[in-house]
């Protein structure tokens, strides 16, 4: 049973269909909301009601806060879920929602436009005595100043946009004449892209491996991490495979780590499930990057190893229930592996929009795809299609369940990376879990120029 | 109208006239480019590529609008 009388779900795809099915579980009706890009979507089709919201356009559809409360209002739902992505940590949304008497599952504006902020939130966590990666505490205001901290730093360094994310607008600089010349570029690249050219300056960690905390706090001040995540697999600075547990840290680098997501997490008073970024270096040394106030797409292998459903973890800490800590198992319960299926080129990550001619899945792992066989993949959105979520009762278990779904996967009428996964799954490197963020840079190097093998 | 040349967008996707909502356009009607000059950006699966003449031109009219959605191969500009 649920408080909620109804859940509108403010996103598409496959995080649309993964609320809803927990939402159904707990027989919450749900309402879809669309654009005219996916109009025929799985995810519309699953919805108890879907309302359409505009054009394909996402400022025009799923970014229009007004179109959507309004869909809220008309089919009479309580309770909006952002799902990621989107108006996830919009704080103005958040504030709208509650505006209108509706429950918006996740943290409280405050929270979110604290946490939005990179160099508050570095402030705050550094306060909470969770390590942060050495910098300039405050905005710069100068190249001068910027030259002056980075040579007390040392380099070389990370120029980051302060509004930044997502691997853009940073850059790496290795000295005083780079960095000049990056100061203004990086700035007026942040202008254009986020509205903000405020930037901060950090040490640049060489092969450094990305490692996150997945965190849940309720109303009653009840913090519980649910270990972590490695997601040091990435193309463009995005991740493509995730684990759970991460092969790199030992038992006391994990306590310690998940500790410290804890202690931030509290330290802002916050409420929903919630994930604390860190970048780790070859020593093990771990700093704080981000915090992100939402489910994240790669929260099936914290479901897997922790046997919960996050989603419904959400709904019950929005309905200010307490969180019940007897639900998680004293450790992580073997290993779970996710891949992320993109519609584009294996080897240049060019977009594959395009009709999906044939869609064959692998059983035995699990699935969570947003589209069918005979599905359009639109331009419009991103280039994910799915995913593929292994578990196994150690890693090299979820790394052989893994191939052997990615073996069975036919996909044909637009491009995708189930090549390039399979060649990561096989790589010596990731088998031994000896790998860093750059890590996809040396399997391309590895695959040479042909066609990747499959 | 063989002499007619045109700048055809290489994606399908949106098309957009300037770099960021508060920047001026890249190029306005009348204006000349030198091949490789950008004239727009294309978006597709929030990835945005720039939109190139592959030729010197004047350039006569846009046959699409800001933000509007293009398919591959679709005339964006034609030039004189």
């Amino acid at each position: 049973m649920s408080d909620f009388k109804k859940v509108l779900i403010a996103n598409r795809g496959e995080i649309a269909r993964r609320i809803i099915r927990t939402c159904r579980r707990l027989s919450i009706p749900t309402v879809a909301v669309y654009s005219d890009a996916d109009r025929d979507a799985l995810f519309v089709r699953e919805a108890d009601e879907a309302v359409a919201i505009g054009p394909a356009l996402v400022k025009k559809s799923y970014l229009d806060m007004e179109n959507i409360i309004r869909a809220a209002k008309e089919t009479g739902a309580d309770a909006i879920h952002p799902g990621y992505g989107f108006l996830a940590e919009n704080s103005a949304f958040a504030e709208r929602c509650v505006a209108e008497g509706i429950t918006f599952i996740g943290p409280s504006a405050s929270v979110i436009r604290l946490m939005g902020d990179k160099i508050e939130a570095r402030r705050q966590m550094k306060a909470a005595g969770v390590a942060i990666v050495p910098g300039v505490d405050g905005a710069l205001s100068s190249v001068e100043e910027a030259i002056q901290a980075a040579q007390e730093i040392g380099y070389p360094v990370m120029l980051k946009a302060s509004a930044g994310g997502g691997g853009i607008g940073m850059q790496v600089v290795s000295s005083d004449d780079e960095l000049e010349k990056a100061f203004a570029s990086t700035a007026q690249r942040a202008g254009s892209y986020f509205g903000d050219d405020t930037l901060f300056l950090e040490k640049f960690i060489a092969a450094p491996r990305h490692i996150e905390v997945q965190i849940a706090a309720d109303q009653h001040g009840n913090v519980v991490h649910l270990w972590e995540r490695e997601c040091s697999v990435q193309r463009r600075n995005q991740k493509i495979i995730e684990e759970a547990p991460s092969p790199f840290l030992d038992e006391s680098r994990r306590e310690a780590l998940c500790q410290a997501a804890v202690r931030g997490a509290r330290s802002i008073g916050y409420t929903n499930v919630g994930t604390m970024e860190f970048i780790v270096d070859e020593q093990g040394q771990f700093y704080f990057l981000e915090m992100n106030t939402r489910i994240q797409v790669e929260h099936p292998v914290t479901e897997e190893i922790a046997g919960v459903d996050l989603v419904e973890w959400q709904l019950r800490i929005a309905e200010g229930r307490p969180l019940q800590r007897e639900a998680l198992p004293s450790a992580p319960q073997g290993h779970a592996i996710e891949c992320r299926v993109y519609a584009e080129d294996p080897r240049t990550f060019m977009p594959s929009p395009g009709k999906i001619e044939t869609l064959r899945l692998p059983d035995g792992v699990r699935l969570e795809f947003a589209v069918t066989e005979g599905d359009q993949v639109t331009p419009f959105y991103d280039p994910m299609i799915g995913k593929i979520i292994a578990h196994g009762a150690n890693r090299p278990e979820a790394i052989r369940k893994m191939k052997e779904a990615l073996g069975r996967c036919v996909v044909s009428g637009i491009k995708h990376n189930i090549p390039l996964l399979v060649n990561v799954m096989d790589h010596p490197d990731f088998q031994a879990g000896a790998y860093t963020t750059k890590f996809v840079e040396t399997v391309l190097k590895d695959c040479g120029q042909g066609e990747m093998r499959t | 109208m063989s002499d007619k040349k045109a700048i055809l967008s290489p994606l399908p996707g949106v098309f957009y006239r300037k770099p960021s909502p508060e920047k001026p356009d890249y190029v306005q009607e009348g204006d000349t480019v030198k091949a490789g000059d950008v004239v727009g950006l294309i978006e597709v699966m929030k990835n945005f590529y720039e939109v190139k003449a592959e030729e010197d031109g004047v350039i006569d009219q846009f046959c699409v609008e800001n933000e509007s959605i293009v398919d591959v191969g679709q005339e964006i500009v034609s030039l004189k």
